[in-house]
Order: structure tokens, then C-alpha cells, then sequence
């Protein structure tokens, strides 16, 4: 694990994982995609608009587990000072930040047919409005430690108590009296049909596939930018 | 009074929002990368100018 926070030997896998993951990623959400808007019935509930989750859901995971993942690469760079672990950090939060505005919008899309209101402040929908608030702000607080010099273990920081919302986006259903429904998919037991658990599946893959290609291609911008930096410097330092 | 709601268009809407994001996203993060790499390598090449 160690040895890939080497930026060369990084480099060597994302330049042929990043076209990868995203050409799959694509192929995968066509499919799942067409499959859901074309041939899976309406549900019995909920009519036509069973079809926004094949979206819907995707986006919620990924912008949860985006910033699970953002926390993890915040913690090894806070431990072993791992420099790969915080461009993984910064590479996470704008994708992270899409996703999960866009898991609000068609969350909000779904809800004004089905639920009779685009926006209801309950639990879940509250909490992961914080979730994208939390990326706007690290977002934020890891560009300006960048641009100003600061430590990067401070946004390091707040990826890792920001954390503490991922709990609380995941039970607020079942701690609180909520419009949305509690979770469908626990740990080996689903309560979706199969008609719709398999498109759901095909679209999570292709867009966590999506997801990753974006992220390896947001750290090597972020790597080649610290990289060409570097050497304008010591360029710099030459001539003086 | 009941308000009648045709659901195509809420999905229809679902979609073309969440494939306009992603695509837009993954567009926008490679050509920010394939920018990065080709200024890295220009400053690369630049050095090695006499």
C-alpha cells in the first residue's frame, strides 16, 4: 500500500486506470440507464418515477462514500504523512460535492410527484444538504492552504470531523420520523424487487467506476500542477 | 382541487439533469488534466533548453 504513495509508481497505474474506469463507467450507465427508463415496469407505489433511482441512489452512495473515502486519505495523511493521501483528498471533494448535489436534485425531482413537495426538512434530506455544505467548505479550505502556503493537515482535519455526518445521514431515518423511506439494502438483505435491484446494481458499478476515473484524473491534474511548481522554483533559485 | 402531474416529465427532467452533471463533471476533470500534464511538460522541456 505504501509503495503506490510513490507519485511515479502512482502514475503508471492511473494513466491507464483513468481511461479505463471512465470508458467502463460510461458503457455501464448507458446500459443501466436505458434498462431503467425503457424496460423495468412502473412500480405499483410510486408509477413512472421508480425510474429517478436508478440515478437518485448511485448519487447518494457516492457522495456518502466519497466522503468516507475523503476521511480514510485525511487520516493516512495525518498518520504517515503520505503527500499522495491528501491530493486522493482534494481529487475526492469535487466529485463528491457534484454528486451529492445532484442526488439533492433529483431527490427533489422525485419528491414533488410522488411525496406532493420538492423539499421537506427532515432527517435525511437535512443531513445530506450539510454533506454538500461540508465539501463547499473543504473545498474551499483546501484550496487556500494550497494557494497560501498553509499546513494541509488542516483541512486533513476537518475531512476527518466532517466524518461524523456520515452516521448521521445513514440512521436519520431511523432516528427520526421522516417522508423518506428506511434503508431498502442492508447488509445481504434487500428489499427491492428484481426487476429493479439488478439495473441498480449495473448503474451503482458504472457510476462509482465514473466517480473513480474522475478522481484519478483530478489527482494527476493536481500532481502534474505540484510537480511543473516545483520546478518553476527551483528554476527560479537557479537564476538567483 | 387535484393537481394532475404527468411523471415523464419529472423523470425526463431527472435525467437530463443527473447525465448533464456527470458528464460535464468527467468532460471538465480530464481537460483540467490534460492541461496540467501538458504545462508539466512544457516546464520539463523548457529546463532542458540551454
Amino acid at each position: 500500500m505504501h509503495g503506490y504513495a510513490n507519485p511515479k509508481r502512482f502514475l503508471s497505474l492511473a494513466r491507464w486506470m483513468t481511461p479505463l474506469f471512465l470508458a467502463a463507467g460510461l458503457v455501464l450507465v448507458a446500459v443501466a440507464l436505458v434498462w431503467g427508463l425503457l424496460v423495468v415496469s412502473p412500480d405499483r407505489l410510486m408509477g413512472e418515477t421508480v425510474r429517478i433511482l436508478f440515478l437518485h441512489v448511485p448519487f447518494a452512495w457516492l457522495g456518502m462514500g466519497g466522503w468516507s473515502a475523503l476521511a480514510i486519505a485525511s487520516l493516512v495523511f495525518l498518520v504517515w504523512r503520505h503527500p499522495l493521501a491528501a491530493l486522493a483528498a482534494r481529487g475526492i471533494a469535487v466529485p463528491g460535492a457534484v454528486f451529492t448535489a445532484l442526488c439533492l436534485a433529483t431527490g427533489s425531482i422525485w419528491g414533488r410527484p410522488t411525496w406532493g413537495t420538492w423539499w421537506v426538512w427532515d432527517g435525511r434530506l437535512t443531513s445530506m444538504l450539510v454533506l454538500l455544505f461540508l465539501y463547499m467548505a473543504y473545498i474551499a479550505l483546501a484550496q487556500a492552504a494550497a494557494r497560501e502556503g498553509i499546513s494541509a493537515r488542516i483541512p486533513a482535519i476537518f475531512g476527518l470531523l466532517g466524518a461524523i455526518n456520515i452516521p448521521i445521514i445513514n440512521r436519520s431515518v431511523v432516528w427520526w420520523n421522516s417522508l423518506h423511506q428506511p434503508p431498502s439494502i442492508t447488509m445481504g438483505k434487500s428489499a427491492i424487487d428484481g426487476e429493479y435491484l439488478t439495473p441498480l446494481l449495473v448503474s451503482t458499478l458504472g457510476f462509482s467506476l465514473l466517480f473513480g476515473g474522475i478522481v484519478l484524473a483530478r489527482m494527476r491534474a493536481l500532481l502534474a500542477e505540484t510537480q511543473a511548481e516545483a520546478r518553476l522554483r527551483r528554476r527560479a533559485l537557479e537564476v538567483a | 382541487m387535484r393537481e394532475v402531474l404527468d411523471q415523464w416529465d419529472f423523470v425526463l427532467a431527472a435525467y437530463a439533469l443527473g447525465i448533464g452533471g456527470t458528464l460535464a463533471t468527467v468532460v471538465w476533470s480530464w481537460l483540467v488534466m490534460v492541461g496540467a500534464e501538458a504545462r508539466r511538460d512544457a516546464s520539463r522541456s523548457a529546463r532542458r533548453e540551454p
